[in-house]
């Protein structure tokens, strides 16, 4: 009896362990195999002899992708629409969660139900699209940066973590004659910085990986981001500039060039989140305990 | 304290009171401004512009001025034999993620609860994580080019084994089975963390207790860990249950194309290629509104079920 108790704790553990090393590696070698493929010459690639590291290294892809500029140029327009996109998230974002995380609001109940609605029901695709029209961001920044300025589940994480904050601290400085605007800058927003880097990454996340949005609102291509680009050139095949540069010397393959602009839109957060995703724990059990 | 709100003299009338008390909240008050302008531009405007769904739209006429048709468009969509195939589409590929996609992040959690190396389970936790930093496009990217039958190392893998090449992204039977096992791929260890910190609040008495009354680790899974999780994976439930009728539309437009729409056309994407391509702004918004609908109704009623077993619920 005793014996077969400890076989099936075996047989439990080799589970788990199964698990987590099929979980580790159908995550990681798809994105392995991307990155080699990207760093590999053009007849490799063709011959198909890239697995997981790269066959004859070669940066002839990306140089290609650098010389004729377009997935550069998006690559600037996603930098510039995610910093000016997270900023004005983070500025709503706080500015609303503060006074949703004072329990003497007056109306706090009504605007929490206000904030609570659009989580759930939406006026949908098309009636969007005609109120930015309305709105004349059509073809504009705004119509990318403005429209998602305060995500609500975001701004439910941020109130409970203010609600979160000792009130002792905010009491001695009204004593003091600060108003709520001072408790806020000075004393509030400096002991998020965890909460709050946490809650920029998710939203910078968000501007970087959004692709729709520039589709649908810009009527150039020169304003795309990058992923709007990556969708055009590795699901849409549509690469006649870069494949132009193709010369005998350095042979370029439509593959090598997807790839690499597959790599260079991933990288980014991909360097960043690991940093941060120790709060991210917290972060999801703060918003959870909601109420 | 100022802000307690202060006994209240009987002569004061509901409004005097309410401008007191809002004259004392005035500062929260406008930081609170520029996010209540935003949440009434941008969400409540456009709910407001459903009703173009009851009238026959034009740019140039504006939602006043357009005039009304009733349910015209209601009763046209359901006499499409398109929108019924739609329909049933945007069905099957929610079931289909429901029972395939929906319980991994949880087996997923309880099974990493079980490592008992620190070091080892971070490291399998924050690779979990990457999917989810990976745009839709790249994954889309990535589900094209590695199952590519020219050159995708899925087919030189199969010919190698000396099977000839399936051309996956274009052939009906694999639309399905390639959305949701992507969408496992993406959402299985980001969904987890939920779940994780749910697992982390349940009382380590009770795996005390289950050991000593014998229990296998099994047995531990089974009577400890699932009931400790279970308000969170029935909250989780409904809250998937709000959005039945919404797959991952931007998922299901990049891997789409006409030889696939038998399968891969949802209500989504419907709507798109009606509402922005051909800009039939009035029915697509009714599509669009009777799909809300639908995922409302199932959130009221899946949130009601779960109360009436007395389960957690959302209200």
């Amino acid at each position: 009896m005793v014996k077969d108790e400890s076989l099936s704790a075996k047989v439990f553990t080799v589970v788990v362990h199964v698990t987590m090393i099929v979980v580790l590696i159908a995550t990681l070698v798809p994105v392995i195999h991307v990155i080699s493929i990207s760093f590999s010459s053009s007849d490799a690639i063709n011959r198909g002899l890239v697995s997981l590291w790269p066959v004859e290294f070669s940066l002839n892809a990306y140089n290609a992708i650098f010389e004729t500029g377009r997935v550069v140029r998006a690559f600037g327009n996603s930098v510039y629409y995610t910093v000016l996109g997270t900023a004005i998230n983070m500025l709503l974002t706080t500015m609303m969660a503060y006074p949703l995380s004072r329990t003497y609001l007056t109306f706090r109940k009504f605007y929490n139900v206000l904030i609570l609605i659009p989580m759930f029901f939406g006026g949908g695709l098309i009636p969007t699209f005609l109120n930015i029209r309305d709105l004349g961001m059509y073809d504009t920044v705004w119509a990318i940066v403005l429209p998602g300025a305060i995500s609500s589940w975001n701004l439910i994480i941020m109130r409970t973590f203010f609600m979160s904050l000792p009130i002792e601290l905010e009491e001695s400085a009204q004593l003091d004659g600060a108003n709520e605007f001072t408790i806020f800058r000075k004393i509030i927003l400096p002991l998020s910085m965890a909460s709050l880097a946490t809650i920029t990454l998710f939203y910078a996340v968000g501007h970087w990986n959004s692709w729709f949005n520039a589709m649908i609102y810009f009527k150039n291509s020169s304003s795309y981001p990058l992923q709007t680009i990556l969708r055009s050139i590795v699901i849409e095949n549509q690469m006649s500039e870069e494949i132009q540069m193709d010369e005998i010397a350095n042979p370029v393959s439509a593959e090598g060039i997807k790839y690499s602009t597959l790599v260079i839109s991933m990288v980014p957060m991909m360097v960043v989140y690991p940093f941060v995703q120790k709060y991210f724990v917290k972060g999801v059990m703060i918003g959870s305990i909601k109420g | 304290m100022a802000n307690v709100p202060a006994t209240v003299g009987k002569k004061d009338n509901v409004l005097t009171r309410t401008l007191k008390s809002l004259n004392r909240t005035k500062y929260l008050q406008m930081l609170l401004l520029p996010g209540l302008i935003y949440y009434i531009i941008f969400h409540y405007k456009p709910m407001y512009g459903i009703i173009i769904a009851f009238k026959d739209f034009s740019i140039k006429k504006g939602i006043m001025g357009s005039p009304w048709v009733g349910l015209k468009h209601f009763r046209d969509f359901f006499s499409y034999i398109e929108f019924q195939r739609v329909f049933v589409n945007t069905i099957i590929l929610n079931v289909y993620t429901l029972i395939f996609a929906f319980p991994m992040p949880i087996i997923f959690a309880v099974l990493l609860n079980e490592l008992h190396n620190l070091h080892y389970k971070k490291f399998v936790q924050t690779v979990s994580y990457l999917p989810h930093f990976i745009s839709t496009v790249s994954i889309v990217g990535m589900l094209h080019m590695l199952l590519s039958p020219n050159n995708g190392i899925v087919n030189n893998i199969i010919k190698a084994l000396g099977g000839s090449p399936i051309y996956f992204m274009a052939e009906t039977s694999w639309f399905r089975p390639i959305y949701v096992f992507s969408e496992i791929w993406q959402n299985i260890g980001w969904d987890a963390i939920i779940y994780i910190a749910a697992l982390a609040n349940v009382d380590q008495q009770l795996y005390e207790a289950a050991v000593i009354d014998g229990a296998s680790r099994v047995k531990q899974i089974w009577h400890v860990s699932l009931p400790g999780i279970r308000p969170t994976i029935i909250i989780m439930l409904i809250m998937r249950m709000g959005s039945m009728m919404s797959s991952n539309t931007d998922k299901v437009l990049l891997m789409q194309n006409p030889m696939t729409y038998d399968v891969s056309d949802i209500i989504g994407t419907y709507v798109y290629r009606l509402g922005i391509k051909q800009a039939q702004y009035s029915y697509s918004t009714a599509v669009g509104f009777f799909n809300s609908i639908i995922n409302v109704l199932f959130l009221v009623v899946g949130n009601s079920i779960s109360r009436r077993f007395g389960e957690s619920s959302l209200w």
